[in-house]
């Protein structure tokens, strides 16, 4: 009876340690970010280095490598988890050898990717530093989730439905582009947040690739400064840049938070419509 | 089912995607090997160990003391955030009120999504400070160590929550029919059940301290030296890749890459224990 209650005192202690540790982290980026943080910081080009002026061109320029990162990713993502879910037996050797490479692209650490991305995209493809280069370094990092999540929101549509095209005699790609897709929208979108969500909070892969430079980009060629490359920037090499680095981490962490309460919207709207239950 | 013509069509499209997909793994071990081979070449990989020191640019690449930093700080953070990280699932599983436990696991959610720089930041602004009053300069093994276990608690916490939530009911109402206490039937029941679970997101976990980069680079001071205490400032083999590639070239460019192959033939034996671990049937 003792170790029992003992065992519920040191289960709350953690509990509770742990979310003390966590609000701590929290309320300090918010106090210290909140009074920088204003329409001009979000709209004005960063001067002095980034200690005084704002973020725009550091917001334009991650902009421009997730949309990069996803118009690559998206396609080859889906087409791949189609023919993963749709014409490929769970058994066979190609789906298994697809699989377990993806499993393996999965684990590889962000500055193996960065490494990567500067030798193939930046060097080898002569793209230079580039938030071309950066985006598609980020493509094939975040291939792995997009591919496991719309795979799963495929095969969470009802088999009912595909033996009704077939019954219908409709082609396999007809019940695909009509039926399947559809249905499976707001999963595939939910897959798609959270690929932009592991994106957004890059670093390591990006210093060697997309660089360092926080002009406003005039190209897609031009180097360009993701906002968490800005944040390292700003504590590490910047002094006096912290003021600026709260606001630039507040205004990180809320685009996590809006972006994960899309994907888990969607996600449970999904669930509600009652074409798949969970 | 035989396909027409268009499904046909559409099925080879479909697989040169997914070929693209799966060799984007093998690009990136050939280009890690192409890179590194310039070095590879003409060092015995027996000199990486046994150099005097890591002086890339005069040809010694003793890489001991990063790879001794970067044990030391995942076994550390895999000590510490074990566990927290399991203490935190049974308390959102069985401890906590259903509206708090919902509460709690949003907040690890949260956690899990944060950024590795605004861990390192925050490191760097709060902890660093505090811990340079014990023991000046607070950029150290032991910074780095506590940024890690931050991190890595989330990744421990929901696994553990998912290998718990799919023990079977009927061995915890068989439990609790024996008349168990609720730390008896964690203990005795839920836990054992959930093992190989557990075991496969502390191998997670760990993997994700190994390839963790920023958060340490800000915390634990880079300095190249074996370490000795806690409070010693130390380089992982991350940090040297993010530190050095930005000037580095020719052998010593190649000897990063040697290193960033090594993280990565680390990583695949991790994670591919985990992934072996989880896909073992667990229940019948």
């Amino acid at each position: 009876m003792t170790k029992n209650s003992l065992a519920t005192g040191l289960i709350w202690l953690a509990a509770i340690l742990v979310s003390g540790v966590f609000f701590w982290l929290l309320s300090d980026i918010l106090i210290h970010g909140l009074p920088h943080l204003s329409w001009s910081f979000l709209a004005e080009a960063p001067r002095n280095a980034g200690r005084s002026g704002g973020i725009g061109s550091i917001i334009v320029s991650t902009v421009l490598i997730l949309a990069v990162a996803m118009v690559t990713a998206a396609p080859l993502s889906l087409a791949t988890a189609v023919l993963l879910s749709e014409f490929t037996r769970y058994d066979s050797v190609f789906g298994r050898l697809v699989r377990s490479s993806l499993d393996v692209l999965a684990g590889v650490p962000s500055i193996v990717f960065g490494l990567f991305g500067n030798a193939f995209f930046c060097i080898y493809l002569d793209l230079g530093f580039s938030i071309l280069s950066g985006g598609l370094t980020l493509a094939c990092m975040v291939l792995p989730i997009l591919i496991r999540t719309a795979e799963e929101g495929l095969q969470a549509t009802p088999n009912d439905y595909r033996l009704a095209a077939a019954a219908l005699g409709m082609s396999r790609s007809a019940a695909l582009v009509h039926l399947l897709l559809p249905t499976a929208i707001p999963a595939l979108v939910a897959g798609l947040m959270l690929g932009i969500g592991r994106a957004v909070a890059e670093t390591a892969a990006l210093i060697f690739t997309s660089g360092y430079v926080d002009r406003m980009p005039d190209s897609l060629f031009d180097s360009g400064r993701a906002l968490s490359v800005h944040i390292y920037d700003l504590s590490m090499n910047v002094a006096g840049g912290d003021a600026s680095a709260f606001s630039s981490a507040l205004v990180l962490i809320l685009l996590l938070l809006i972006i994960n309460s899309i994907a888990m919207g969607l996600a449970k709207h999904w669930l509600h419509r009652g074409v798949v239950t969970a | 089912m035989s396909l027409s013509r268009a499904d046909r069509q559409l099925v080879t499209l479909l697989r040169g995607c997914a070929l693209l997909a799966a060799a984007i793994v093998l690009l990136i071990l050939l280009f890690l090997v192409k890179e590194s081979w310039p070095v590879l070449r003409h060092v015995a990989l027996t000199r990486f160990v046994s150099d005097a020191s890591w002086h890339p640019m005069d040809g010694l690449y003793k890489l001991t003391p990063m790879l001794s930093a970067t044990l030391y700080s995942t076994l550390g953070a895999v000590l510490l955030a074990t566990p927290l990280g399991i203490a935190s699932a049974l308390f959102s599983r069985y401890y906590a009120p259903s509206l708090l436990a919902g509460c709690y696991r949003r907040l690890i959610e949260l956690l899990a999504g944060i950024p590795s720089v605004v861990y390192g930041f925050w490191g760097l602004i709060t902890l660093v400070p505090l811990i340079g009053r014990l023991h000046p300069p607070g950029v150290s093994l032991l910074t780095g160590i506590l940024v890690l276990t931050l991190m890595i608690l989330p990744t421990v916490a929901l696994t553990v929550d998912a290998a718990l939530a799919a023990v079977p009911i009927a061995y915890l109402r068989g439990a609790a029919a024996l008349g168990l206490s609720r730390w008896g039937l964690i203990s005795g029941v839920a836990l054992p059940a959930a093992r190989s679970g557990i075991i496969a997101g502390i191998m997670l976990a760990a993997g994700r301290a190994i390839g963790e980069t920023m958060a340490v680079l800000m915390v634990a001071g880079n300095v190249v030296q074996q370490p000795l205490g806690l409070f010693d400032s130390v380089r992982t083999l991350t940090s040297n890749i993010a530190l050095e590639m930005a000037y580095a070239t020719g052998d010593h460019r190649a000897a990063l890459f040697v290193s960033g192959l090594a993280l990565m033939s680390t990583l695949l034996v991790v994670v591919g224990t985990a992934e072996l671990l989880s896909r073992e049937p667990q229940h019948d």
